[in-house]
Order: structure tokens, then sequence, then C-alpha cells
């Protein structure tokens, strides 16, 4: 079946699917996305796994009409994966609004169905912030920590990249697959930096560049955020199938509302919901909640019991606090001659030159050469009053000569940027919705200054007339939910240890970017991914002891 | 530029659809009875404008609509039109939406203009389009009658020519959103 309107979404019918509890389960896992799923994964096959989902599983075959939603103007971003509605209500309050359900996707492969696909490990010193740079927290973790993990991260997502990144941390081996070769945009970049002493490098991308695991190469269909139909850029469903082939068993559509605890300080069950109104509870002996910066506090928090009546894992009253984003720096403009863009939806060139330049007053940024600057053509086409050869006219002007830089800002933790529950809005079950009060400081919106003042530079010495700056004034969410839940050796001072289990229940571990301390400026998937290979590590360890 | 079949597979491959086997069958069985004929009116439709319009009559009234909002460098229209149409025309909603929204667009040139779209002068083929208010309406499937022709028939159009490799060249982008063009021409430079 063709056309954008005929996705059902998952949201009827599948009346003869079994989503009652898995007796005797090891592990519970609640989130289908990158971090459950690599959880899941790992754990399947030596353990009985389940894992659940609050939004459906997506059917392949309509990809290709979700790209059609990505390119026709009456469909919005959250349109594209079926976001929104009474399911997906939240508050926002607060400096900033937060545009939540553009920045999110619910179902089985959770938001990396619509992300973009860098993967960045993060810097040394993102781990020692409080330490080196004399602001936010250092983590309870080092670097070398995670660094087996990081590799292991990239064979897992399959990761096309190089090591010509003289920035980059420390790394024992070459990634999965070759980088994608630099774009024509890029190659104009590189005669304006190099007159100004700025280094380009390749950046590391979960898409790819040639066949891995069975995945295709990119083909180029140039969306691929919000969604690649050819599968070359990775998402999580890639570790469900795998889970369930292990014998894990997935049920979508079953959020969880609250968990369970017995007088032992233990995690017993996961009270979830499903379509036909019923209630359900999965018991298990472990937990691993991986449900995003933004759910898994709120999970917490839906949970409180007498015993803890902040909500669960909420001893040291911070979960839910510390909420960061990382900040959009970004410059466009035109040139007298062809760029070439918007063939492919990714960048092939960065620069983290600068990002090791923080300090108290300036934060870690990394700075990105575009290649999809200025309209795309298709969908300029459905817009405007004309056709014909004056639509062709109007298209042929709008198109061909644009340049863009991005970039993306840390932001430090601060205790009022928060997700709470809203007071008196609930979902279609009834159950409170999260509230986001999303603020930034001096800090971030200098550093955005910062960066801008280096891409205009780069684009005048460029030649192009610079049409635009993102600003602090105009800056937005790069949509990574990160701090929420955040990792400390103390436990009054963080809601998970640096196993990432949570310091009040001992079978209770979180799989998240919430776990952050401090954010580093680095998109957070393959942290994420890291992190979560290591929890499972670490689950299996302790079960075994049991 | 001549539109092939390779751009309407690509532009059906950028929707989702298929169908083009099935077309190239009819179209075998078809060749000589109809084609650029149809420009001149003379292989109208066989549906009297009552009830929904069957398949041939949904690709003349669009391959019209196209000659009107695809530029003068195109060629090829017919043949692009119903190959992309033989893949959306599938029984799904979508594919109703379009049957729908291609009864009003009739409906309205037999009412204001005495005469099937196919049959209409090209400015009063524009003009039909932009009395339905087709031109400034933005699309929704759901929406009003401009609303629907703009998303069924209009846009409908206009995405199948520009996501191909053809309409992408006529811009300047041989690799346009939507088509799988491959992970080369966004390392060339210009030609």
């Amino acid at each position: 079946m063709s056309g954008a309107e005929s996705v059902a979404d998952g949201r009827s019918g599948e009346a003869d699917i079994d989503r009652t509890p898995v007796p005797d389960a090891d592990v519970c896992v609640v989130g289908a996305g990158p971090a459950g799923a690599l959880v899941a994964d790992r754990l399947a096959g030596d353990r009985d796994v389940v894992v659940l989902d609050a939004g459906p599983r997506f059917d392949p075959a309509d990809r290709l009409a979700r790209q059609e939603r990505a390119i026709r103007p009456s469909y919005g971003r959250p349109d594209v994966w079926g976001v929104g509605g009474a399911r997906d209500v939240y508050e926002t309050a607060g400096d900033r609004s937060y545009p939540l359900n553009h920045a999110r996707v619910k179902g089985v492969g959770g938001s990396t169905l619509h992300w973009q696909g860098m993967v960045m490990r993060l810097h040394e010193d993102d781990f020692n912030s409080a330490s080196e740079r004399g602001v936010g927290a250092d983590w309870p973790i080092e670097y070398a920590d995670l660094r087996p993990y990081y590799a292991e991260a990239e064979k897992e997502l399959g990761v096309a990249g190089a090591s010509d990144n003289p920035y980059a941390p420390p790394r024992e081996e070459p990634h999965p697959m070759p980088a994608f070769e630099p774009s024509y945009s890029d190659s104009l970049f590189a005669e304006a930096c190099e007159e100004l002493g700025i280094d380009m490098h390749s950046v590391p991308n979960a898409r790819n560049s040639e066949p891995y695991e069975g995945r295709s190469p990119c083909v180029g269909y140039g969306t691929c955020q919000p969604v690649c139909p050819s599968g070359a850029k990775y998402d999580a469903t890639v570790h469900i199938e795998r889970a369930e082939e292990k014998g894990a068993t997935v049920v979508d559509r079953a959020p969880v509302e609250r968990l369970e605890h017995d007088g032992d300080d233990r995690v017993t069950a996961a009270v979830y919901a499903t379509p036909d109104g019923e209630r359900h509870r999965q018991a298990a002996d472990a937990f691993v909640v991986a449900a995003g910066g933004v759910e898994t506090p709120r999970l917490l928090l839906l949970s409180a019991s007498d015993r803890y009546p902040d909500g669960l894992a909420n001893g040291s009253g911070h979960v839910g606090e510390f909420f960061m984003d990382h900040l959009f720096a970004g410059a466009g403009g035109t040139l007298d001659e062809e760029t070439r863009q918007n063939h492919v939806g990714f960048y092939t060139s960065a620069c983290d030159q600068f990002y090791d330049e923080a300090d108290e007053t300036q934060a870690p940024f990394k700075l990105e050469f575009f290649n999809y600057a200025g309209p795309s053509p298709v969908e300029t086409a459905l817009t405007g009053d004309d056709w014909g050869d004056a639509l062709l006219d109007r298209l042929r002007d709008g198109y061909g000569n644009h340049v863009a830089m991005g970039g993306l800002v840390e932001q430090l933790p601060d205790a009022e940027s928060r997700v709470t529950l809203a007071d008196d809005r609930t979902d279609d079950r009834g159950n409170p919705v999260p509230r986001v009060e999303w603020s930034v400081g001096d800090r971030a919106l200098d550093t955005i200054e910062r960066a801008n003042e280096i891409q205009v530079d780069i684009l005048e010495e460029l030649g192009a007339d610079v049409e635009w700056v993102a600003g602090p004034d105009a800056t937005g969410p790069a949509y990574h939910h990160m701090g929420t839940t955040r990792m400390s050796d103390d436990p009054d001072s963080g809601v998970v240890d640096a196993d990432c289990r949570t310091h009040d229940l001992d079978n209770c571990w979180i799989a998240s970017s919430s776990v952050f301390p401090t954010s580093g400026a680095m998109n957070p998937t393959l942290t994420i991914a890291a992190l979560a290979l290591r929890v499972a590590d670490d689950v299996d360890a302790r079960l075994s002891e049991t | 530029m001549e539109l092939t079949r390779r751009d309407a597979a690509a532009a059906l491959a950028a929707v989702g659809a298929t169908g083009g086997v099935a077309l190239g069958v009819r179209r075998a069985a078809d060749e000589g009875s109809g084609g650029e004929g149809a420009e001149d009116g003379d292989a109208g439709p066989a549906w009297d404008g009552d009830g929904p319009p069957d398949d041939e009559a949904v690709r003349t009234a669009m391959t019209a609509v196209a000659r009107t909002v695809y530029p003068e460098a195109v060629s090829g229209i017919d043949a692009f039109v119903e190959a992309f149409l033989g893949g959306r025309l599938d029984g799904s909603t979508h594919g109703e939406g379009i049957r729908a929204a291609v009864a009003e667009v009739e409906s309205a040139a037999r009412s204001w203009y005495d005469a099937p779209v196919a049959d209409l002068a090209p400015a009063d083929r524009d003009a039909l389009l932009r009395e339905l208010g087709a031109d400034v309406a933005e699309e929704n499937p759901d929406g009003t009658t401009a609303e629907r022709v703009r998303y069924y028939v209009v846009n409908e159009l206009l995405l199948a020519l520009y996501a191909s490799p053809t309409g992408g060249e006529l811009v300047g982008i041989e690799n346009p959103q939507g088509y799988a063009g491959g992970a080369e021409s966004y390392q060339r430079g210009p030609r």
C-alpha cells in the first residue's frame, strides 16, 4: 500500500498479540530504544529477557510512506513516526519552551528511528569537568573505563569513521567501516579553513559506508533525519531483532506505569498497560530502565510509594533534576557558485579543534560542515502558489549555492532545569504527564556566540554572503535528553552509582543519557550504547552472584 | 528533458509503491491507441462523469493536469504519469483519495467549462485549478476541496516529478531527496 496517509502507526488492531507477562523472567528492560535493545541483546540467550515498550512495533514496509511524510508539507516531524496525541501529552515551562514531541519517537527502535546517526566518543575531560574545567560535575568513571565499551559499541552499531581527527580521544583500533568520503561542499570549506588555520576532519557516522552485517550501504535517499528507508542508518530494531532471535520477548504498546518494590529495596515488578485496557505485572530478578532522559525520571516519580514518597530511587532528591540538552549554534549563506547540497542527509566533515579549550567560562563545542544547506527542491516544490515554468524558475533560484555550518554546545547541569510531573494534566491512561523546565546558563550562551564568530569567519573567508546566524537568541535543542538521573558515587549527590545501578534499589539499573552528570558537546548515543553494554555486563555479573 | 520509466520507477520508490510490471503489460496492450494523442482530446475518457472515475479516467485527467503543472522543458509526460499512477492506484487509502480528488476536478471542469479536463485548452486548465483554489491552498488529505486537490492532484504530480532524477536535474540536483541515487553524487562537483 502506498501513500503517506496509509500508515496506521500501529495504534489499532493487533488483538491477537500476546502481551501477557513472561513467567520466570530474569531481566525486565523498560524501553526498546538503543540502550534497552543493546542490553537485551547482550543478555538474551543466557538470560530470560523481556522488553516492554510504550510505543508500537513499526512495520518496516512503511518506511517509504514515512519518507513521503517527511517530504510532504502537511505532515509535521512528529507525524512521521506517529508521536503526539493523548499518549504523548507534556507540559513545558521555564526559560525556554521545549518541543518534546519533536525530540523523541516512542516505539520499538526508539529515537534512533529518527536520529541523524552521528556517533562520537566523549573527550577525556568531559568525564572530569569539575576537576579539569572548574564547572559541572565529574563522572565517577573515566574515559578509560568506557574506552573498551566504546570500541564494542562502534562494532555493534556499525560506525563508519577514520582516525584523522587529531582532537579525538585515544582509540586503539580503526572504526568498523571506512569513513564516508568528504563532500564537494567540504572541499570548498577546506580551502577557507586552511587559510584560517582551522582543521577539518572526518566524522563518525552510524551509517553504513559499505554493506555491514546484512544491512545495506547508504543509497542516498537524503532523508536520514527523520527516516532511513534503506536501513543503512543504524537503528535499535537491529538489536531488538537479534535479541528476539536469541529468545528475548519484546512487548510493544506496553507502557510501564510504575515499578513496584518489596521491603528489601528490590524492584519486584513493572506494572504495564496493554491496548485492551488491561494492566499486567512483569516480575523479574533485575530491572533495567532505558526509557530516555524524560520518561525515565517520569517513571521513577510515578512509582512513588509509602517507603519512597518522593519517587523510586530518589533518596537523593535529584530524580528529574539537571535536565540538559545540547545547544545548536549555526550560520549560513550563499556563494556565487554551485555547492551541491541536499544529495545526502548527513555531514561528512567536522572540526573539534576548539572543543578542549573549555574552561569555567567557555563550554566545549564542536563544529559541523553541512551537506544539506538551503532548501530541498522537492520539498519546496510542494509549497507556493505557482507551477509549471514559474515553479521551476523559483526552484532554480532557491537551490544550488547555499552553504551552512552547525555546531553543538554543552550546557551545564542545573538543578532548576528539570523534569517533574505535571500537577493536573494526565495522559491517555490517567497518569501525570512530564513537565519539562528547560533553562540554559550564560556559559552556554556565550559559547554559542564564540562558535558563531568562528562560523562567520569561515563563511566570510569562503566568500559567502552570510544570511543567517543561529546565535543565543535563536538557538534550540539538539534533542539529546540528558542528566535527569545523574551518576555519582555519593548516594546524596546522584541517582545511580558508577555501574548505573540505582543507589536505593539493589536490582535496578538505568541505561540512558539520563545518567550523564555533565554532558560534553558530543552527540550522546555512542556513549549511551557503551554504557548500556557496561550495564548488561554488570547485570549479568550480579545475577551470577545470586 | 524527457521523463523516462526510470524516473517513474524512482518516483514510485520514493513513496513506497510499485506497479510498473502490471503497467507495462497494460501499456503494451494499449500501444498506438492513445499516448500523446490524448493531448488533443481525441482519446478522451470513456468515463461519463458520473460516479467515481475509473483508472483510465484518473490517468487521463492527471496527465492533463501534469501538462499544466509541469514545466515546458519536460517531455514524456504521458508515460511517466501513467507509470507513476500504476503504483499509486493500488486500492490504498491514498489511491482512493486521488480518485475522489480527480472526480472533483472533473466535476468542476464539466460544470464551469462544459468539458472534461483533458479537453480544456492549456489556459483553461490552469484557470480551472486556480478557480478551485489549488494554487493557494496548503495540501491536506482531509481538508477542503482545494486542499485535497492540492494534496492528491497537484502535489502528487509535483512530488513524482521532483523526486525523480530527471525532475531533480531540471533544478540542478540529480539525486533529489526521496530518490535512492547513491552515495557518490554528493562528492562530485558541478558538471
